[in-house]
């Protein structure tokens, strides 16, 4: 959207971790629960969670973001002022957190519900899948058919001709990063119950990641994102199989530089492109 | 008067692209406004339509000052603009780009948009052959008829229409500009900005030339078509049509 990628993006998921972890030791959980109260328990973390990476995001674009964009500023500035934002907010989670690697309860208990070949199926695993997927047709569908949707495309695709529309620009990018704020923070539970810990530091990796993702699906398409997530998460797991779980980011950077290099529009990029010919 | 633009000024950086420009469109009126390359057209429909910033002077819509106003409540107030190179959403379809059109439409009026579609598809047949094609696989005159109807969307008071003949075929803009002033019969003002100064003169009610930031010529049409100096001009010395 607005052909700037949010590099300050995986803070704001840092952000959600603290928000989620926060609020299980808040509910005083520290033990695997069940029932109602496992999902009343997870519900209130990821919608802490999703408020914390929302509104992180939001003031993050009135910071960060717009008073460049006021001033119609390259990408270039917009890129560098991220990575500024980004490090400012680790540093703060940083200094606040302390640099260890926090844990989390384990509210869920992690049992096996069944084997696909060698692998064992764990609930959290499932649980996490199947949110992801809740969470990302959601956001297709509200993008593909809601008015706000609707307008976020068209500020996407062209601009001053959304203003002649009568969108309000401003309005939209808000929302904009409200909605990658709130999906941050759904994600940003998921992680936590299914790795259990987080650090100040544990958006950079997941952000160059996701940076990957993008690139590999096609950058721009939300379609594209989701199966360069799959695709990237295929590769790295075969990779790991292969060569050992120490090459795990090694195989995910080459996967992203060979990307750039030979198919820059990605995965599912060229029919977009063809689309907006 | 519907609108009333009053020695207004405008800057890119250092340079001043309009040097006071003062014009008026009266409602139920075609109002052309011709001028060459680089004088300052698109910058004035972009002015009155707030994509740029008024350095000095007063842009007045049915007696308000709207001239520091965002432009997405310009739309709401009912001045809508089909923009140089129509401004096609490339990757929406056909009907999509239509609703974008009724985007700023409020309250009762905003989900009941059968009876604009119909209006938009009797006025361009072609376009309701092609309702699920994104804008992007569409020609330049479908293009065109699109931004148009487009802009029809939101029921604006005001369309501004800025080169809609540009690269079209002579048959085309003949098309195009006979439903503009059918449009105007509808009871849409209209003040469209245009290169091709023989059909918009025609088809206009009055004029204004633009030169360099300025106003140089204010009349009827009819009476600009006549004008040796707009002959020499802007019409190569002939009248086409």
């Amino acid at each position: 959207m607005l052909k700037l990628i949010n590099f300050a993006h995986s803070e704001i998921f840092m952000i959600g971790t603290f928000a989620a972890l926060f609020t299980m030791h808040g509910l005083g959980i520290d033990h695997a629960i069940g029932g109602f109260a496992l999902v009343g328990a997870l519900l209130l973390c990821a919608l802490a969670a999703a408020a914390a990476s929302g509104g992180a995001a939001v003031v993050l674009e009135r910071v960060a973001y717009r008073p460049l964009r006021k001033r119609g500023a390259s990408r270039l500035a917009a890129l560098i002022s991220a990575i500024g934002a980004s490090f400012f907010l680790q540093e703060v989670f940083a200094l606040r957190y302390g640099r260890d690697t926090l844990s989390f309860p384990r509210i869920l208990s992690k049992t096996v519900l069944f084997h696909i070949g060698d692998g064992a199926v764990r609930t959290d695993k499932v649980l996490v899948v199947v949110a992801a997927l809740v969470m990302m047709f959601v956001l297709d569908r509200f993008v593909a058919a809601t008015r706000l949707g609707r307008g976020i495309r068209a500020t996407a695709q062209d601009p001053e001709t959304a203003v002649l529309m009568g969108v309000n620009i401003d309005r939209v990018v808000m929302l904009t990063f409200l909605l990658g704020g709130i999906m941050a923070g759904g994600g940003a539970l998921m992680y936590g119950v299914l790795l259990e810990q987080t650090r100040f530091d544990v958006g950079f990796v997941l952000g160059i990641k996701a940076f990957t993702a993008a690139v590999l699906g096609g950058i721009g398409n939300l379609r594209g994102a989701l199966v360069g997530g799959f695709a990237l998460g295929l590769i790295e797991a075969y990779g790991s199989s292969v060569w050992g779980t120490q090459w795990k980011d090694v195989i995910a950077f080459v996967v992203l530089v060979v990307v750039l290099m030979f198919r820059p529009t990605g995965i599912l990029g060229e029919a977009l492109e063809r689309a907006r010919a | 008067m519907l609108l009333e633009l009053d020695d207004v000024r405008v800057h890119y950086g250092k340079v001043e692209a309009l040097k006071g420009v003062s014009l008026t469109v009266e409602e139920g009126e075609i109002v052309s406004l011709i001028g060459a390359n680089g004088a300052g057209k698109s910058t004035t429909l972009k002015t009155i339509s707030g994509l740029r910033k008024v350095s000095s002077g007063h842009v007045r819509f049915a007696g308000e000052d709207i001239g520091h106003m965002p432009g997405h409540r310009r739309v709401e107030r009912g001045i809508c603009q089909a923009p140089e190179g129509r401004g096609i959403f490339p990757g929406m379809s056909v009907v999509e780009n239509l609703e974008m059109g009724a985007y700023a439409r409020r309250g009762s009026v905003r989900g009941d948009t059968e009876d604009d579609f119909d209006r938009v598809f009797q006025l361009f047949p072609a376009l309701a052959d092609r309702k699920s094609q994104t804008g992007g696989t569409l020609s330049g005159g479908e293009q065109q008829m699109l931004a148009i109807g487009r802009a029809l969307m939101a029921r604006p008071r005001l369309l501004l229409l800025d080169e809609p003949s540009m690269g079209l075929a002579p048959k085309l803009v003949s098309q195009i500009f006979e439903i503009i002033t059918e449009i105007n019969g509808q009871g849409t003002t209209i003040l469209v900005v245009e290169q091709n100064a023989a059909q918009a003169l025609a088809r206009a009610h009055r004029a204004y030339v633009l030169e360099t930031g300025r106003i140089v010529k204010s009349a009827p049409a009819r009476s600009l078509l006549e004008d040796d100096d707009v002959r020499a001009a802007y019409l190569g010395g002939r009248i086409g049509t």
